[in-house]
């Protein structure tokens, strides 16, 4: 199958710094791949340059190519905004907008010109129900999303991604601020969703790495080592450095 | 009571006495003005011109007058301030030129407003040829009221924290879209506040109008925004130092329709305050 996303040689630099070099790597779709790997590899920087988030940081630098389809998203004259609602993101903390849980989902969908009221409450019950949040916010839709739970929020988050009817889902360390079961509801909702999304979601630890790769990329100072299936790489490891990691001997 | 609690408790006690040794000699001036300038009050003193060498009838020209100056120094301040505090806060890069801008801004604040009233006079009335005018009078008050406008508004944008920017641009929002949708509406209280900030010294300063808009004597409304103006501030000086036999109930009862003017202002902007402070979810 056709990659969905493609790096080609990407190297990245804040300011002279790298964070990313030469890396090259396949996201296919359909599937959960993981980036993982220790604090500082370049994870985040990698799923900021697939929805172009990177623009808006100062004095960077990037070589190589991303390609979105086979095309390349850095070439002039892409539109960033339609991009951004091919690729939605969730970050590592809830970060309701300011409002309720209706203005959070259809922020995007407003902006992306949608008016008719109909069409807005399908968009709304259709990405909460993905988010497996439907039921918990049913009658609250109209509260402030502020008042929901740190779980409920994330999910919220997720399910505003959503509504842009995204093809691809960018998430961050999604789970870092849950408890353990809010951060299983999240993993159950994204083994829902991998079937019409591609995901690319950067874990808060090994083990939730583990449990959810289709495919895993370990990342190490700005390079990738390798990717895997998931049931190889963390079984059978082919590089020291990433068993090393993976078992915990890693300083 | 332990020892602790005691020094505790005497400790509020000086705070309050502090306090109150800072509020008395304000409490003081405006109760002396209360006092003194409530029997001048009635609705002819507010509606009528004013006769007999201003010693009798009214002061509605000058009441008029000052609100017309401050609308006039509202709708120009208020779109540049905002325009200008939104260039700043959210598009202006860190450079050498806007941190000249933010340099100039904050001393524009501190220039006494005489000095903005010379330049008022130079550029409107001379160079532009307002004339001695509402128009040049507003736009003077203006240029004076901005600085606070700008820096205060900046302040509030900044204080909008940068996630919602970036949510808004994951969501496929333009940065223009996350400023209208998102930052502005928080922003607002703290830029609404700046604003009547900026207003309040705009209705109550005498020097910025003295060459640009005020008249001496002028019983009526202007009919244009070239015509010269009375203005309370103004007014309050001429017959305070300027006309002998000046009844003192009236200077007084002038004081009085002023500060009950500017006050009203910063209650307004108390309430709007905390009526957004109350809705603010973050
Ligand atoms: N805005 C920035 N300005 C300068 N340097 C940055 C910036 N963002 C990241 N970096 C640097 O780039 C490198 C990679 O950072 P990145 O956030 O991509 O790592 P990460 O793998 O996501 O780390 P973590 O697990 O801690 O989230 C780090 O050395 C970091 O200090
Ligand atoms: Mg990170």
């Amino acid at each position: 199958m056709e990659p969905k996303i493609r790096f080609q040689n990407v190297s990245y630099f804040y300011g002279d710094r790298p964070a990313l070099r030469g890396v090259t790597l396949d996201i296919p779709p359909n599937a959960i791949t993981v980036i993982f790997g220790p604090a500082g590899g370049g994870k985040t920087t990698l799923l900021r340059l697939i929805n172009r988030l990177n623009d808006e940081v100062e004095g960077t630098r990037m070589t190589g190519r991303v390609l979105l389809d086979g095309q390349d998203i850095y070439t002039p004259g892409v539109d960033v905004p339609l991009l951004r609602r091919r690729v939605g993101m969730v970050f590592a903390l809830p970060l309701p907008l300011p409002g309720t849980v209706r203005e959070n989902i259809l922020y995007g969908p407003k902006l992306a010109g949608v008016r008719d009221q109909a069409r807005l409450d399908e968009i709304l019950e259709r990405s909460l129900r993905l988010a497996a949040l439907w039921d918990e916010v049913k009658d609250r839709l109209d509260d402030p999303a502020s008042r929901l739970s740190g779980g409920q929020q994330q999910r919220l988050c997720i399910a505003r991604s959503l509504a842009m009817e995204p093809e691809v889902l960018l998430l961050d360390e999604p789970t870092s601020g849950l408890d353990p079961i809010s951060t299983g509801k999240v993993e159950e909702a994204l083994q829902e969703l991998k079937h019409q999304y591609t995901i690319v979601i950067v874990p808060h630890s090994v083990q939730q790495a583990a449990r959810v790769a289709d495919y895993a990329a370990f990342f190490l100072m700005g390079e990738l080592v390798e990717c895997q299936p998931g049931r190889d790489l963390f079984t059978t490891p082919r590089d020291r450095r990433t068993e090393d990691y993976i078992t915990g001997r890693f300083g | 009571m332990s020892n602790r609690h005691r020094i505790q408790r005497l400790g509020f006690i000086l705070l309050g006495l502090i306090s109150l040794i800072v509020v008395m000699p304000i409490l003081f001036v405006i109760g002396n003005i209360v006092v003194q300038g409530i029997g001048a009050i009635n609705w002819e003193f507010l509606t009528a011109m004013p006769r007999g060498g201003m010693k009798e009838g009214g002061i509605f020209p000058a009441i008029v007058g000052t609100l017309l100056l401050v609308l006039g120094t509202a709708v120009v301040a208020i779109p540049v301030g905002i325009g200008g505090a939104i260039y700043l806060a959210e598009y202006a890069r860190d450079t050498l030129w806007t941190r000249i801008l933010r340099l100039a801004i904050i001393n524009l604040a501190g220039v006494p407003s005489v000095v903005y009233g010379l330049f008022g006079l130079g550029l409107f009335v001379l160079f532009l040829q307002f004339g001695v005018s509402v128009l040049a009078g507003s736009l003077t008050l203006a240029i004076m009221t901005l600085p606070v406008i700008i820096s205060t508004a900046e302040e509030a944008l900044r204080a909008v924290p940068g996630e919602f920017r970036l949510v808004s641009a994951s969501l496929g929002g333009t940065r223009w879209q996350g400023i209208r949708y998102i930052v502005l509406p928080q922003a607002l209280p703290g830029i609404i506040t700046g604003i009547i900030l900026g207003l309040l010294r705009a209705a109550g300063e005498t020097a910025p109008i003295l060459f640009t808009a005020a008249a001496f004597y002028l019983p009526r409304i202007p009919r244009s925004l070239l015509e010269p103006t009375m203005a309370l501030p103004y007014h309050l000086y001429v017959i305070s130092t300027q006309v002998p036999g000046m009844p003192p109930r009236v200077q007084y009862g002038t004081a009085l329709v002023l500060l009950t003017i500017v006050l009203s202002m910063n209650a307004v902007a108390a309430i709007i305050r905390s009526y957004f402070r109350r809705r603010r979810e973050w």
